[in-house]
């Protein structure tokens, strides 16, 4: 076999760790709300598609004013966080005391839905978001030439990892998420409001989704569909660094986007599989993941 | 049977009897969604099997359903193979490659167990979206012929029928057997059944192979039906439908995900006449099904029934 250019190589690889950060915002919600709630939310994808479809709207509105892109993706990041604290206080709460398989079929009736609300108001066409003016253009890395905007994405990815490892580790905020994880009833009967605490960790969660899909607008198109895509990687991101473990998250997300972007060299038809091994490898030898602890539930 | 199952019975027979007019009617819409509502409604009562009777939530129903399919219509086209060998190797292979899959599945609990189904049935789907040479990929396996004696819409019909119908009477025998009630108690309380004496995961990976084995032909049927087979109906979100036309009829009653699969096919066959937005209307129904009648469509009248009959 012929051994491609090394930098070809390296620029395939930094491919790979953009898409690694965004599949790590989308996963690092989806890991704090199972980690915390137990509720495995299949929605989670629709969020991040949301999150890409209001930033469209919201750049196709603020087109003439400064900044506007960064406006957009915090709205639109915002406006998805809130849809999800709402979901969560009128709808997902009361399922708690039932069966997880109803929180479950909930959230997948949730993905049903979106979808095609997202149709309705949209339609089936594709949409694009330019880059924003000063982060247009490339930079040379040995010869090849690496987007500038993907490079920031590079850097933001471990920022907002360290930011919530901070908020998670370091705060009293943090302190009560990690007993809510523990055991609910106990933190509730020492007068913490457990039920709020659940509604801020949806809202977290979903920021970070709406956050990953906002971002991904001016690299990848917005068509319907990219929930499902998305959805099944965040999963096995999940699954593979450990549900409800931050760092595995992270870990998760770096393996996956390597995967993706160096398999597709050696084997392109079977990159996909690669990942799907990877996932049963892993739920067969360590089922609670890379760098999970084993759950009692 | 209990007394309560020969109430039962004239009802039955009076719905079977209809069920094998359907084709009088002349009917080419009726009997279409005859055939699929009956190919279904096995799929659908072969996950009960592991959802209400095991307690076990497979996430990856659609890969052994799939294989099913793959094996029978493959099989025939590719080697030539009569149809009833095919149609037997079909549900063979679905039951082998449960025992496979099965066999690591059920040394997981919950969610690990949903998961790893999951995965394995992905991978079955990329096998199937990507080998391009046998399974035809995206563009599907086309031009699978009715067999041999079989070739009317009509006879199709009453094969598809008399195999949903011994398979039934065969499932109902074995859940209704020590073994179908050892799966019980497993649902009820997995850690108590080791306890006292049982393998339990040897039983529950029993189930999973009579349930890959029942998915497998009900796939099989469906790869005839259609005259084609798609790597669609191996993908994810075919097994959430066949999760949710079990849950819509309920899972506690053996003929629910039948009556599930009958609710949805018709809805979505009528619906798909006014509007393109099916997903949407099968969202909604699923989330309000879910606060308003968590015992599914059999489970909510099973409740009114009995409250009837307390009542005087």
């Amino acid at each position: 076999m012929n051994l491609p250019d090394p930098s070809f190589l390296i620029i395939q690889s930094l491919n790979g760790l953009t898409y690694a950060m965004f599949l790590f915002l989308i996963a690092s919600g989806l890991s704090l709300i199972f980690g915390v709630m137990g509720v495995l939310n299949f929605a989670h994808g629709s969020l991040y598609m949301l999150g890409a479809y209001l930033t469209h709207q919201f750049v196709s509105w603020f087109i003439d004013a400064p900044g506007y892109f960064w406006w957009a993706v915090l709205l639109a990041s915002l406006g998805v966080a809130a849809l999800g604290a709402f979901i969560e206080r009128f709808f997902l709460r009361h399922l708690y005391i039932r069966e997880e398989l109803n929180q479950l079929l909930f959230t997948y009736a949730l993905v049903l839905i979106l979808s095609d609300v997202a149709k309705l108001i949209w339609g089936t066409d594709q949409f694009s978001v330019s880059r924003p003016a000063i982060l247009k253009g490339a930079v040379e890395i040995l010869g090849q030439y690496f987007p500038k905007y993907n490079i920031v994405i590079i850097f933001l990815g471990p920022l907002v990892a360290l930011l919530f490892w901070f908020i998670l580790l370091r705060t009293r905020w943090g302190r009560t998420i990690r007993a809510a994880a523990l055991d609910r009833e106990t933190l509730g009967a020492l007068g913490v409001n457990v039920n709020r605490l659940f509604t801020v960790v949806f809202f977290i969660g979903a920021w970070l989704a709406g956050l990953g899909g906002a971002l991904v607008s001016p690299i990848s198109a917005i068509v319907p569909g990219m929930d499902v895509e998305v959805i099944i990687n965040a999963f096995i991101v999940v699954v593979i660094g450990g549900m409800g473990s931050f760092w595995g998250t992270f870990l998760g997300a770096l393996i996956l986007g390597q995967v993706y972007s160096l398999g597709i060299l050696i084997l392109p038809r079977l990159s996909m599989v690669f990942i799907y091994i990877l996932m049963v490898l892993v739920l067969i030898i360590r089922p609670w993941g890379l760098l999970g602890r084993p759950l009692q539930r | 049977m209990s007394r309560q199952d020969w109430l039962w019975l004239p009802v039955l027979f009076l719905v079977l009897l209809l069920v094998a007019l359907v084709p009088l009617t002349e009917s080419r819409y009726a009997v279409f969604l005859g055939t699929d509502i009956l190919i279904h409604g096995l799929f659908a009562v072969s996950l009960n099997l592991l959802l209400g009777y095991t307690g076990l939530v497979s996430f990856g129903q659609a890969a052994y359903f799939g294989i099913g399919a793959y094996t029978c219509a493959l099989l025939m086209k590719k080697a030539a193979l009569n149809f009833a060998l095919a149609f037997v190797a079909a549900g063979a292979f679905g039951a082998l490659s449960a025992l496979v899959f099965g066999f690591f599945c059920v040394r997981l609990t919950k969610i690990y167990f949903a998961m790893l189904t999951l995965a394995f049935s992905q991978i079955v789907w990329v096998i199937a979206f990507k080998w391009n040479s046998l399974t035809g990929g995206d563009n599907g396996f086309v031009g699978v012929p009715f067999p041999q004696n079989l070739d009317s819409a009509v006879r199709f019909y009453y094969f598809t029928l008399a195999v949903v119908v011994v398979s039934l009477v065969l499932i109902r025998q074995a859940l209704n057997s020590p073994f179908g009630r050892i799966l019980t108690t497993i649902r009820e309380n997995p850690e108590r059944t080791e306890f006292i004496g049982i393998n339990v995961k040897l039983f529950q990976l029993i189930a999973f192979m009579i349930s890959g084995f029942f998915s497998a032909l009900a796939g099989a049927l469906f790869g005839i039906f259609n005259h084609s087979v798609f790597p669609d109906i191996l993908f994810w979100p075919a097994s959430a439908e066949v999760l949710i036309m079990t849950i819509l009829g309920g899972m506690y009653s053996f003929l629910g995900p039948v009556v599930g699969a009958g609710v949805l096919l018709y809805l979505r066959m009528e619906v798909a006449s006014y509007t393109e937005y099916w997903p949407l209307i099968l969202g909604l129904i699923l989330a309000s099904l879910l606060f308003f009648f968590p015992g599914g469509i059999v489970g909510f009248f099973q409740d009114r029934v009995s409250r009837l009959r307390r009542k005087p």
